[in-house]
């Protein structure tokens, strides 16, 4: 077990042991350590398949393309994937330089601009950068540096077993010695290496690979504010715009008045954007945009805009009823998306049956940078820098909102500032594209605060009811869980009211438990916004009411919860398929299920490593409990043990245990910063996030009624990363540990309290 | 007009004297390392120094600092080495940066103020400084940490 933290008790705030890159020399151990490009016979590892080659434009591995070494040495790697504080920008390129002997210190890192054919799948979500691009990585590090022995080979003239590539030189037999930089030319020049033909390192002879301690390669620029995020581009020329669009999505401007924005001074004009209407993919929501020299400016301009707005076919949804008819939907038997058994007999035979049902308002990303874009159209086509998670997907959608031809655009990606699945909808981008399209300048379109809370793509809301048989030894004998929500399809293609499989495939079709009966149904829900994906998605929701169910049943029964947990999740072994009543091609977030089976043992680990970590089982102050949560999702497996304190009328959560198992680690320090990340978010959906509509509109707007977690109320969080070598798969990190959190804290909550919450957001007052 | 000494340099702007400091600075002098995240003094993105004093530049107008010293990320120490930067370095606090400029200026104007805080005044002097990502316990961490070196 790799514990990062260890808590200082008298402050309850941990302590972070984290060193700085330590590049021992190898220099009096070479022989040790010494790598060989042919003095070992060639030493492929094991190569698996993964989603990667499914994804559109699936996986680059020529290293000619990632690579390009410098003569004065410089190793510049191309970062493709996003960097959203996840850390990828840093941890691909790190598995690369390990893999090719390079001296990190001598790697400068460059960002790749929205273009697929050249890079592979660039959409950086899901949690699949490190899950889909570490062999990649690998592959890419080992051939360039069987090139370097190569090229080295061929300038001396020797067997090519006989040269060393080590830390940034390439060493000949008899003490030759040239740099990464004399052979630069020479080596990439060389063929490239078939996989089976590289002599890769093995596992101990990692450098930076699963150490954790490699920083990230944009710490010095964004401690000294030079890091460039999406509004941080200048263009000569520059305009600055913001838009007031429609409070409901399908809705549009009747008439507008621009007379007294127009007489701001700074402002120079105002132009109506094209409305959508539902499905609205990622285009904009159109509206009324302000042009001027600067932000201030567009936005007092677009303060005196007089706007006269219809609804649409949307300015009926309104979250109160919206709510109580998913959960009427609940009610009644659904579309059957897993039936195992006949749950229905074993309700009906119950001697016990337990029932609850979980709901959960909309959530919105809310990323601490919100969305803004810049854009310079001129008659060679459009150039865009954004904060994008998919830019490729952006280049297609700028294009299409100007009529340009993709050819014609380039995406240059900035740092976001956060992103949580919001960046992947870049309909800010097209905004900018066709402002900029209109007023012949560069425009940087900037969205206040304001607007990213009421424009969302809104995690959905939903209501999930569970159905819980019982015998009379109080086991549990069928287990029937109902969802209602609206889906992320309906952004997408005309809505009919039904979630996708994959949606449910998120912690609910993929239940884990070892019990005879099990159906997984689900009801219509019309979507009446747009519907998006958020950290870790439908595993929200479905984990937050299994979770919670768990915790309930514990109590029922007189069980403690891990016990409960247990006994639910039942012996290690792979789910079957077929056995659980699930088709052959069952969604396993894109992975092969051979390669990436449902592994109770793993989850069970984890639930046992946050509960020992936090010592579930205590005595506890009055006022005190422990909740326990643990779920699989991203093909990772996360518990979470959550110590709740009630105190002054207010719910907080002064520590928490965030356990992961997410096969192969490959930068540790990262995956401790995304549990810790993850702990913060979960507990701020747990507690605050709700986003609700009348009338079709968002009614919060800003932090003040939309808050999160702060800095005098964070939970502090041992992380627990379960090792593995590199033949245990690496899985998601970024979003699986978010799910388990709000069900903990419910767990914690009632058993400091006895109050049971079935509703997100719970509130902070106790 | 209205004359600032923007990082040490006597600057004059033209402009609305009504507009906020965070837009003078990002979209008139060009210095984008104070960031905008919410526009009412809620998250502490655009933390900037005015006389040493931490404020939120988006509740600040160009007007009210007229002949004062405004201090921002990129003027926080000439080598980025402020001790509080160091510490964020040290112990690798960002996750996705964009909020860290306003939590290190926070800090630096706290720390300034209150060299050997307790965890409870961390907390409180930092409670304004919202982090989507999650990055509290690395920050109050490294506030603790640059105490010790201010």
């Amino acid at each position: 077990m790799l514990n990062y933290l260890e808590p200082l008790l008298e402050t309850g705030i941990a302590t972070v042991r984290l060193t700085k890159v330590t590049r021992r020399s190898f220099l009096g151990t070479a022989g040790a350590f010494a790598l060989a490009a042919y003095a070992m016979p060639a030493r492929a590892f094991d190569a698996y398949a993964t989603g990667g080659l499914g994804m559109e434009h699936g996986l680059v591995e020529d290293p000619l393309i990632f690579v390009s070494i410098d003569p004065d040495g410089t190793v510049t790697l191309v970062a493709h994937r996003s960097e959203m504080g996840t850390g990828s920008r840093t941890s691909i390129p790190m598995v690369m330089a390990d893999e090719m002997e390079a001296d990190w210190t001598r790697v400068k890192i460059i960002q790749a601009p929205g273009d697929e054919p050249k890079y592979g799948n660039q959409d950086t979500d899901g949690s699949r950068s490190m899950r889909h691009h570490i062999q990649m990585a690998r592959k890419i590090g080992g051939a360039v540096r069987t090139m370097l022995a190569r090229a080295g080979a061929e300038e001396w003239g020797v067997d090519p077993a006989q040269v060393i590539v080590e830390m940034h030189e390439v060493k000949g037999p008899s003490g030759q010695s040239l740099g990464f930089g004399d052979l630069a030319a020479a080596a990439m020049a060389q063929p490239v290496p078939a996989h089976e033909e590289v002599a890769y390192k093995t596992e101990d002879q990692f450098r930076y690979i699963g150490k954790g301690e490699v920083q990230i390669t944009d710490l010095h620029d964004i401690t000294t504010g030079s890091a460039v995020y999406g509004a941080d581009v200048i263009l000569p020329g520059m305009k600055y715009a913001v838009i007031a669009r429609p409070p409901v999505v399908g809705g549009k401007a009747l008439s507008y008045d621009a007379t007294e924005a127009l007489k701001v001074p700074g402002v120079e004009s105002v132009h109506e954007l094209p409305y959508a209407s539902m499905p609205t993919q990622f285009a904009p929501l159109g509206g009324i945009a302000v042009v001027a020299r600067n932000t201030w400016a567009a936005t007092q301009g677009r303060d005196q805009l007089k706007i006269e707005w219809d609804a649409g076919p949307n300015g009926g949804y309104s979250s109160e009823p919206y709510m109580a008819e998913m959960i009427a939907t609940s009610e009644h038997p659904g579309t059957v998306a897993r039936d195992q058994g006949d749950v229905e007999a074993a309700l009906a035979g119950a001697v016990k049956t337990f029932t609850a049902t979980y709901t959960q308002d909309h959530v919105a990303h809310i990323p601490m940078e919100p969305p803004a874009a810049i854009a310079s159209y001129t008659a060679e086509g459009l150039e865009i820098w954004a904060p994008v998670q998919s830019p490729y997907t952006t280049r297609k959608d700028a294009a299409k909102a100007v009529g340009l031809d993709p050819e014609m655009v380039r995406v240059n990606v900035t740092l976001l500032g956060g992103g949580f699945g919001r960046k992947s909808k870049a309909d800010y981008v097209a905004e900018a594209a066709l402002l900029s399209k209109k007023v012949g300048a560069p425009v940087r379109v900037q969205w206040t605060r304001e607007d990213d809370v009421k424009h969302s793509f809104y995690h959905t809301t939903s209501a999930e009811r569970i159905d819980v048989a019982l015998d009379e030894s109080g086991a549990v004998t069928g287990w029937r869980h109902r969802s209602v929500a609206p889906s992320i399809l309906s952004t997408f293609a005309p809505d009919e009211g039904n979630v996708l499989p994959l949606e449910l495939a998120m912690g609910m079709t993929d239940l884990p438990f070892d019990l005879p009966n099990i159906r997984c149904e689900h009801g219509k829900a019309l979507a009446h916004t747009r519907i998006g994906w958020f950290r870790s998605v439908s595993n929200i929701p479905h984990a937050w009411a299994i979770g919670s169910c768990v915790g309930e049943l514990a109590h029922e029964l007189g069980k403690d919860q891990r016990q409960m947990w247990l006994e639910l999740i039942g012996a290690p072994r792979s789910l079957d398929l077929k056995a659980a009543g699930l088709p052959e091609d069952f969604w396993n977030y894109g992975e092969p299920i051979a390669e990436f089976p449902i592994e109770t043992g793993r989850l069970a680990d984890v639930l046992n490593i946050a509960a020992d970590g936090i010592g579930y089982g205590k005595e506890l102050p009055e006022g005190e409990g422990i909740g326990l949560a643990v779920h699989r999702s991203f093909v990772s497996y996360v518990a979470c043990a959550a110590r709740v304190k009630v105190a002054d009328g207010r719910i907080t959560v002064p520590e928490m245990h965030m356990a992961i198992d997410c096969g192969f680690a490959a930068n540790p320090e990262r995956i401790q910063s995304q549990m810790q990340g993850a702990a913060v978010m979960g507990m701020t959906v747990a507690l605050h996030s709700g986003i609700t509509f009348e009338g079709g509109a968002v009614m919060q707007s800003n932090y003040y009624d939309y808050d999160v977690v702060r800095s005098d109320n964070f939970p502090t969080v041992v992380t627990h990363i379960v090792p593995h070598p590199f033949s245990v798969h690496a899985t998601g990190v970024g979003e699986p540990g978010v799910p388990p959190v709000s069900p903990a804290i419910a767990n914690g909550l009632f058993a400091a309290t006895g109050d049971r919450r079935r509703h997100l957001p719970m509130g902070v007052e106790a | 007009m209205t004359t600032i000494t923007l990082n040490g340099v006597e600057q004059v702007f033209d402009e609305d004297p009504t507009m906020p400091l965070l837009w003078a600075i990002r979209d008139i002098a060009g210095l984008t390392g104070t960031k905008y995240g919410c526009g009412a003094g809620l998250c502490g993105a655009c933390t900037v120094h005015v006389e040493g004093k931490a404020v939120r530049a988006c509740q600040t107008s160009l007007r009210s600092v007229e002949g004062k010293a405004v201090t921002t990320i990129e003027g926080l120490d000439p080598e980025g080495n402020h001790p509080v930067q160091v510490a964020w370095r040290d112990l690798n606090v960002p996750q996705c940066g964009f909020c860290q400029p306003g939590q290190i200026m926070q800090a630096a104007a706290f720390l300034g103020e209150t060299p050997k805080p307790t965890d409870a005044e961390i907390l409180a002097a930092m409670s304004g400084n919202v982090c989507r990502c999650g990055c509290y316990q690395r920050i109050v961490e490294a506030v603790r940490h640059a105490s010790t070196g201010i």
